[in-house]
């Protein structure tokens, strides 16, 4: 093979891998993990070996009932505990292996609710993210003022900064946490049951915001959910948990079958296809079967 | 958003110190032998310059070598009260958490008369003694305080009070069977008094256990700002919650212990002044454990000046005024807590 045939295949190889969707994010490889009261005791809780992957951009939903593992999930992709088995990696590296700061680079993590002991500015609450990229005492810098400022205005927060924490709405602290979590400038963000507290229209906003983050700010994002509905409408990719086991893996459509879901989240629902090719669920009464 | 800038950290800080300075002027001039302003000022800078033998004698012994080492160990046992009592409030994310409230001053003051039971007559064994008690109940405190792997805040407090009371039982006891100790002294000890002074040797590891103490725990101050916001989170921002609290916990024992061998148990500083800062200057730890030092170092100066005149010619003991205005202030918290 002569110089000139390797050159044109390296060149062919590189013209394809641009035209190639975007490489791999997030790896999650035959990921396990056992709780229990102490090494010698039988585990109180299992979950099985879990694998799905994620690109950037991608929106994925942890799906099940509660108990089924979901946050357990969340924690190893966030490399806050060791997988018992298999690895987790963001970009090619296992999370639970980065030291505290380079992770919080890295992974944000938005919870259910941040409680907050003291009245503080939501301002100051969203720069807070900037603390893994600060030196010792972290005074925060322009440069961190002004990110904090663009996370804001991100989730349509602007007018919040001079507010406490404590006077605004479930939907408005929602945004703020997320605020926070942006101005962590981060390649992942996961979020543990964002829109428990929310009422509908708060949840359809949060989700879209979600996604159209992801596309700007090219964000892999994984959430943990219950919200079926939510679900098949915004994520790319459904991860399906039961008591601790993964059933299914993939895009909406396939994983949400009538018959599955029924079993698995124990109520009776029907599931149509929608117009855009997403599905959507209905739940249905149990008409006097239960009752005796 | 107002972010902290080190400007105005510089600045509050030295407002507080002129305060305090303005502060130990004013309690060496109030006193059974009255003194005039300007001749103190006068007077403190002639030492500052070295030529204190220039001074009338007398007036020396009472203002100089009297008043001025009780107030100055009135500043470092306020300073090491608040800043343990601010440290405490962040790692248990408990705004009325204080060491005297949860049984840390108790416990010092137990270690501490152990030590000397044990083994007297070496020069280290209070501090040590006091360090040791107090370790050993904020662990055991911690963990009364926790329910289902949960910190509990109702039950944190509980566990903290009847500790402390059950500390003074066994102190009573320990006394009472001392025959030919100063009993009205050890009374006023565990009540919390300056009026003891300090040997010189122990002003310098005071001194300098104070310091290192308080820098250490200084050095996580930006760290614990997050802790406030909980554990898990405070870990996904980047903080190493585990050295965090051990660095925090050993450091602020330790200021209780210094304190607690110093002058005894003086009750509800650590609580009083870092919420009073906290009202004033906000809740950021950067700038709320400096000026917690000097508003401790404050208001032990003018509590134990009060205390010192206001049933003149008696003393009382300075954890008694203390006690009198922190004990209300812990109801009307506690109150709006539960509210």
């Amino acid at each position: 093979m002569s110089a000139h045939d390797t050159f044109a295949q390296s060149h062919g190889a590189r013209e394809e891998r641009m035209h190639r969707e975007p490489e791999i994010r997030l790896n999650v490889e035959q990921a396990s993990y056992a709780y229990s009261a102490n090494a010698q005791a039988v585990p109180t809780f299992t979950l099985g070996a879990t694998s799905f992957q994620a690109r950037e951009r991608e929106i994925v939903a942890i799906l099940g009932p509660n108990a089924s593992g979901k946050s357990t999930l969340l924690r190893l992709i966030a490399g806050t505990i060791l997988p018992l088995s298999g690895r987790v990696e963001l970009d090619g590296e296992e999370t639970s292996r980065l030291d505290v700061k380079t992770r919080a680079q890295r992974i944000a993590v938005v919870h259910q609710e941040s409680s907050i002991v003291y009245p503080a500015l939501a301002g100051d609450f969203v720069l807070q993210g900037r603390f893994p990229y600060g030196r010792a005492l972290r005074f925060a810098s322009r440069e961190d003022i002004e990110i904090a400022r663009n996370a804001l205005a991100q989730v349509g927060g602007e007018h919040l900064s001079k507010r406490t924490i404590g006077e605004l709405s479930g939907g408005e602290k929602q945004r703020v946490i997320l605020a926070r979590a942006l101005a962590q400038q981060p390649r992942l963000i996961l979020l543990d049951e964002p829109t428990l507290h929310l009422d509908i229209g708060a949840q359809v906003e949060l989700l879209e915001r979600l996604r159209q983050l992801a596309q700007e700010n090219r964000y892999t994002v994984v959430v943990v959910t219950h919200e079926l509905g939510l679900a098949a409408e915004f994520a790319d990719q459904v991860v399906l948990l039961q008591l601790g086991r993964c059933l299914r893996v993939g895009p909406p459509a396939t994983v949400y079958q009538k018959e599955l879901l029924e079993q698995v989240f124990e109520a009776p629902l029907d599931v149509e296809i929608g117009p855009a090719g997403r599905p959507r669920v209905n739940l249905r009464a149990r008409r006097g079967e239960d009752i005796t | 958003m107002r972010p902290l800038t080190l400007r105005r950290l510089l600045w509050t800080c030295g407002g507080l110190a002129a305060l305090l300075l303005a502060c130990v002027v004013l309690a060496l001039k109030l006193g059974a032998v009255p003194v005039s302003v300007t001749d103190l000022i006068l007077d403190l800078g002639r030492i500052a310059i070295g030529r204190a033998n220039e001074l009338p004698t007398e007036y020396r012994l009472i203002v100089f070598d009297l008043r001025l080492p009780r107030i100055l160990l009135g500043i470092l046992v306020g300073a090491a009260l608040s800043v343990s009592g601010a440290s405490f409030q962040a790692l248990l994310r408990n705004p009325l958490a204080d060491p005297y409230v949860l049984g840390v001053s108790s416990g010092a003051a137990l270690g501490s008369i152990l030590a000397l039971i044990f083994a007297p007559g070496y020069a280290l064994v209070t501090p040590l003694g006091a360090f040791l008690g107090a370790g050993a109940t904020i662990t055991g405190v911690y963990f009364l305080g926790r329910r289902e792997g949960q910190l509990d805040s109702t039950t944190l407090l509980l566990g903290g009070i009847i500790s402390a009371s059950f500390f003074s039982a066994i102190i009573m006891f320990l006394m009472t069977t001392l025959t030919g100790r100063d009993l009205r002294g050890m009374a006023f000890w565990l009540m919390g008094d300056l009026s003891t002074p300090v040997s010189a040797g122990m002003q310098w590891i005071f001194t300098v256990g104070l310091l290192a103490g308080i820098g250490a725990i200084y050095s996580t101050s930006a760290d614990l700002n997050l802790l406030l916001t909980g554990e898990r989170e405070a870990t996904h921002l980047g903080v190493d919650v585990t050295r965090v609290k051990l660095v925090v916990y050993v450091c602020a024992s330790l200021l209780t212990a210094l304190a607690v061998s110093a002058s005894g148990a003086i009750g509800y500083v650590g609580l009083l002044v870092p919420h009073l800062v906290r009202l004033i200057f906000g809740s950021d730890y950067r700038l709320l454990i400096p000026a917690s030092a000097l508003c401790g170092a404050i208001a032990i100066v003018l509590a134990d000046t009060l205390a010192r005149t206001i049933v003149s010619p008696t003393e009382l003991p300075v954890g008694a005024m203390t006690a009198m205005a922190g004990a209300p202030l812990f109801i009307y918290l506690l109150r709006r807590g539960l509210r």
